[in-house]
């Protein structure tokens, strides 16, 4: 019975560990690959070279990547604050103060999460068109300001927030707005680091629309860098991968910042 | 889902009245900025494309065909190409990661399992990289001379180097390892985190009455995941039938290519839909339909999805 055990133990360690290493070596050979040539790197050589500040300095001599960079900062910073107010207060509103009315559009907005984007893209692309927003971040913002999932994740976060507290307040005199300023948001920490990340997250990896509101040089975002570097004729792959990796920096250092309360925050919102 | 009423203990009538005004009030305005929002970003997109598939057009000359659209869908060969290759990834990517996904989860709510945060943050990790980031990484390392083949052969798993991404076959199983990879750890959060809010006791006292690994992931956990399960189940459906970013990153030459993927292998549904729009003369009207068809799947795919997991709700 023990030695059965024991070898369970052994297989689900082995397990995790493939699992761990298939997921993590991908991150290590993106490093690797930065410091090669694009001969070495189609070759398939793993170990550490000496072509790290050629990479850069091509990618850097070739493209506006501080420009680039920013722009995704921008984009995705915006984006994020837009939908952290805007779901939030949604979210709030349809759980808090709850009518008939309120829950059949409630429902009426999660069936909307089932449209792909794609149905959308037309019609708003001519939108943009109409507001002159074309090759405009502020086009590629106004579009992404609310976030339907997010909606739906804050209400279910808001389900567990103690009521009694937000009664406390009102007797002691506190507008409706003003509790929800200084009272949740900030008791909800968790919930909105989560929620940011998750924002930042589609936010700043997001493509497609990028790639059709964005159209000149200037306005690009990375993503739509690496895709104009990968499907290049004669690849550069060195460079490519010093741009991948100065564009996955941000994203691993908010996760590993902001971990502990993306967790909490998840399980928060799925404890209803 | 439908929230009940707070429940009314006020004896007068205009007390409670005056209630409902207040909740009215408020509840209008801390909802009103989203719903604006999405009336103008979501609803009038969703009706107005609606509208656009009933007409045909080339460049700026439209002309109203009903359901024309509709029918010619059946006789458009790129078109079903195109709904083979989704469906493709929906039967077979979708079930074996979140199976996956499930596995790694139980294993790491296990508390007898030592370093569980470091195998949680690394499998998770590729869950915060770009889509474009790990087709072109991906692109890369599959490529015929690239690190798997070397790696294969010197290992002496294959005599001869596979050809990823070159031929159709091969082409699609690359595509489905990459969104394995990608997407794993994220549905894992998932599942971890309602694992977290069963309690202990229920595994214990199964313990006690003798029941298996396996006794214990069927009768216990599965159930209590079931709602968690089918929210990813939904998530993951919405995503395999929008795949846009991926195919159109592995295929040679990106969005611009001839085709996308070797015999356009990783020809999807809104890569199809990008093509009408933008690099065909554009027809949005057709374009707008093959949308549709996507919608209509996902609907009858999460229904059938609510059904399988008999949620009465």
């Amino acid at each position: 019975m023990k030695g059965k055990l024991y070898l369970l133990r052994v297989l689900q360690y082995a397990f995790l560990l493939s699992c761990f290493i298939l997921a993590v070596f991908p991150f290590f050979w993106m490093v690797v690959g930065a410091t090669n040539t694009a001969v070495d790197i189609i070759k398939g050589k793993i170990s550490f070279g000496n072509q790290l500040i050629p990479n850069l300095n091509r990618l850097f001599s070739d493209y506006d990547v501080t420009g680039i960079f920013w722009n995704s900062c921008k984009i995705s910073l915006l984006t994020v604050l837009g939908q952290l107010l805007f779901s939030s207060m949604a979210g709030y509103g349809f759980e808090l103060f709850s009518s008939k009315t309120r829950e059949r559009i409630y429902g009426v907005v999660l069936l909307t999460m089932m449209v792909p984007f794609a149905a959308l893209m037309i019609p708003l692309f001519r939108l943009i068109v109409s507001f002159n927003l074309l090759d405009n971040h502020a086009g590629l913002i106004l579009t992404s300001l609310v976030s339907v999932f997010l909606v739906f994740f804050f209400r279910q976060s808001f389900k567990s927030f103690p009521k009694e507290i937000i009664q406390a307040a009102r007797v002691d005199g506190a507008g409706e707005f003003r509790i929800f300023c200084s009272i949740v948001v900030p008791a909800m920490k968790a919930t909105y680091a989560a929620a940011a990340i998750y924002a930042f997250m589609t936010s700043w990896n997001s493509y497609m629309w990028p790639l059709i509101v964005l159209q000149s040089n200037e306005q690009k975002t990375m993503q739509l860098l690496i895709s104009t570097l990968s499907s290049a004729y004669f690849p550069e792959y060195g460079v490519i991968m010093t741009a991948i990796i100065i564009s996955t920096l941000p994203m691993i250092c908010i996760f590993f910042s902001l971990q502990k309360h993306f967790i909490h925050g998840i399980t928060g919102s799925l404890k209803q | 889902m439908a929230e009940k009423l707070p429940p009314l203990t006020l004896s007068s009538l205009d007390k409670k009245r005056r209630k409902v005004s207040f909740n009215n009030r408020y509840g209008w305005f801390f909802i009103s900025f989203c719903l604006i929002l999405l009336a103008l970003f979501m609803l009038y997109p969703i009706i107005s494309s609606l509208i656009m598939s009933t007409f045909s057009s080339r460049g700026m000359i439209s002309r109203y065909v009903g359901l024309g659209n509709y029918k010619r869908l059946l006789h458009d060969t790129v078109f079903l190409q195109a709904l083979k290759n989704t469906l493709l990834f929906f039967i077979i990517q979708m079930p074996i990661m979140l199976f996956l996904a499930l596995m790694i989860a139980t294993l790491l709510n296990n508390k007898a399992i030592k370093f569980r945060g470091v195998f949680r943050t690394g499998i998770f990790l590729p869950a915060v990289t770009s889509l474009v980031t790990y087709a072109t990484l991906f692109k890369m390392m599959f490529s015929l001379e690239g690190f798997v083949n070397r790696f294969l052969m010197t290992t002496h798993l294959i005599s001869d180097p596979i050809p990823w991404l070159v031929d159709p076959f091969w082409a699609r199983i690359t595509v489905m390892i990459a969104l394995t990879w990608r997407w794993t750890g994220y549905n894992m959060v998932f599942y971890l985190s309602g694992l977290q809010n069963i309690p202990d006791e229920l595994y214990e006292a199964a313990k006690i009455d003798g029941a298996n690994a396996l006794q214990q992931l069927g009768r216990i956990t599965v159930p209590l995941l079931k709602p968690i399960i089918l929210f990813t189940a939904v998530t993951s459906t919405i995503g395999t039938l929008q795949l846009f970013d991926e195919p159109t990153s592995f295929a040679s030459g990106g969005v611009t290519a001839a085709t996308i993927g070797p015999g356009n292998s990783l020809l999807t549904m809104s890569v199809y839909i990008y093509n009408l729009c933008f690099k065909y003369m554009p027809n949005f009207g057709y374009a707008a339909t093959v949308a549709y068809v996507i919608v209509i799947l996902v609907a009858i795919l999460a229904f059938v999805q609510f059904k399988l997991a008999g949620d009465r709700r």
